[in-house]
């Protein structure tokens, strides 16, 4: 129970209830839906692209707890930064809640997303964290629309 | 007879673990001692194929694997249809429903359907008794309708009966909800469909295990239910089929055990139900099913019945008492089978706070997008019954589910 408690921490409850960015960006570079189809979980990621850099990333949709936190904290975190920023951060923020990488060994790119690395002890819940940032993902890298986690 | 579930427990190994409620029976149940030895009895001291084999061991083989069938017709009350080995015609092993399923959609669909046919299904129904029709559908040419719920998750009957017509070739319909524990009115919807020439498949994944089931007075074409949802193993299942509509179907699989004769230029089938079990079938599951079937015959499906049924009031009272709680389905005839969603907290936090229990439940669509999507709801959390669940589970999952409400809000 004590891992359980540590992985929904306040920060995580709160982006749930109160999520940030959760709207559309009308004039959008890509725009791209992110589903899991044995959850339900389903969202559409926004983001703006100017010069390779995200201007602006928003989302809109219906998941648990887990998976609309991780997508409110992802486009926070995101603003500003340029692509090739935010795919070093995916792979970093992959590899910390599959238990590949330790989170205290990238506190500082990772800064208030270290908060999902007690997802490594819940490999089923992986896929509900990973959601939003596969979206973005391939929606800069592929330019694919509809991404499915499972 | 009063069933004595402190007992019964003792017989399932997984459950011997004080701390685990487990209420996902509806998806898979736990297997008794019983099961188990037996499966290990025909492999260490049965075991070799079935069907002509010529020493003593083989034939063992065959009267186990062949005595599940006699059982399974006796425990469903399939009429006596037997072939020249007095092998009854009606009943083919399968993997389990959905292989059942898929094993009359393609053969029956697909020499059957013609353009503009009409199946009726339910929005109720298990992704595994809609996908099937809708790939033969696709290569036919047939139409698909679906009969919908009232708001308390039955179905709606006026709804069925103005989809009924001429065009209507096969009506296929989940005997007990997966989601809502609705049990279906069969036999009026079997007679319904044959007024119409109409045939008739009943998913029975969710029904067999719970209940007496009695197909021949249900009076339905197909009836197909699995193993692994009976307390038997996985990978085993049993497609009740009317034989004089099999006769004529071309087969599911080509391989060994399905022909009569093989030559260069073709080959001719074996008589029902060979024809439609090519190689060699699942023997210990088969066998191990047949435990099952005794198992449950000892305890008697009535008291079964009853006891699930008493069980699952006992819930819905206490599951009543919780604030902002939302049950689907309510259906005046319902089974052990309890979805629901609590405002504010997603099914999956739900299931997950749950497990930090060990309280073993569902949270998802459960395979039925359709019926998820008429209540317009991403996904429920499922509590689901068997014969080792008792009082004690249900107010053990209720204090947990009041600590989600605390925790989460």
């Amino acid at each position: 129970m004590d891992e359980f408690k540590e992985l929904y921490q306040e920060i995580i409850m709160d982006n749930n209830k109160y999520p940030k960015n959760f709207r559309e960006i009308e004039e959008c570079s890509c725009k791209v839906h992110g589903k899991n189809p044995m959850c339900g979980d389903n969202f559409t990621i926004y983001v703006k692209l100017e010069d390779e850099k995200i201007v602006d990333c928003s989302f809109q949709g219906a998941g648990c707890a887990i998976s609309k936190a991780s997508a409110s904290m992802m486009t926070e975190f995101l603003q500003g930064k340029t692509i090739k920023e935010a795919e070093e951060v995916f792979d970093l923020f992959t590899g910390m809640i599959r238990g590949e990488i330790d989170a205290t060994d990238h506190f500082d790119e990772l800064g208030k997303l270290v908060a999902f690395s007690g997802l490594s002890q819940f490999p089923v819940r992986v896929k509900c964290a990973t959601l939003a940032w596969n979206a973005l993902h391939e929606a800069v890298t592929t330019g694919q629309e509809v991404v499915t986690t499972e | 007879m009063k069933i004595d579930v402190a007992k019964i427990k003792q017989d399932f190994p997984c459950l011997q673990n004080s701390e685990l409620t487990y209420l996902d029976s509806a998806s898979t149940t736990q297997r008794p001692l019983q099961v188990v030895e037996r499966i290990k009895r025909f492999y260490c001291e049965q075991n070799a194929n079935v069907h002509r084999a010529i020493y003593d061991l083989g034939a063992e083989a065959t009267v186990a694997y062949e005595g599940v069938r006699k059982k399974v017709k006796e425990f469903i009350n399939a009429p006596t249809v037997l072939n020249s080995e007095r092998m009854p015609k009606n009943i083919i092993f399968t993997s389990g429903t959905t292989a059942a399923i898929n094993l009359v959609a393609q053969c029956w669909g697909g020499s059957q359907l013609k353009p503009d046919d009409e199946i009726i299904l339910t929005i109720m129904e298990h992704h595994s008794n809609i996908v099937p029709w809708q790939l033969i559908a696709a290569k036919t040419g047939a139409k698909l309708k679906f009969v919908t719920v009232d708001s308390n998750g039955a179905l709606d009957l006026d709804h069925y009966r103005s989809l009924l017509s001429d065009k209507t070739k096969l009506v296929s319909c989940t005997h007990v909800s997966n989601v809502l524990g609705t049990v279906n009115p069969i036999k009026e919807i079997v007679q319904e469909a044959k007024a119409v020439g109409a045939i008739t498949l009943v998913d029975g994944a969710q029904s067999v295990p719970h209940m007496p089931v009695n197909v021949t007075d249900l009076g339905c074409d197909f009836y197909a239910f699995s193993s692994h949802k009976l307390g038997g193993p996985t990978g085993v299942g049993v497609l009740y089929a009317n034989p004089d509509i099999m006769q004529e179907l071309p087969p599911y699989m080509g391989g060994g055990d399905m022909i009569e004769f093989v030559t260069t230029e073709g080959a001719s089938w074996a008589e029902l139900p060979s024809k439609f079990e090519a190689g060699t079938p699942n023997i210990a599951g088969v066998v191990g099913l047949g435990e099952a079937i005794d198992y449950l015959t000892s305890i008697g499906m009535e008291n079964i019945h009853n006891y699930e049924q008493k069980l699952t009031e006992y819930t819905l009272e206490k599951l009543q008492e919780i604030p902002s709680i939302k049950i689907y389905g309510n259906a005046e005839k319902r089974a052990g089978v309890i979805s629901f969603a609590l405002e504010e907290v997603h099914a999956h936090d739900i299931a997950h706070f749950l497990s930090q229990k060990s309280v073993c439940t569902r949270a998802g669509h459960h395979c039925a997008q359709p019926l998820m999507n008429h209540f317009g709801v991403d996904s429920t959390t499922r509590i689901s019954f068997y014969i080792y669940n008792d009082t004690s589970d249900i107010d053990r999952f209720i204090e947990a589910l009041n600590e989600v409400r605390l925790f989460f809000t």
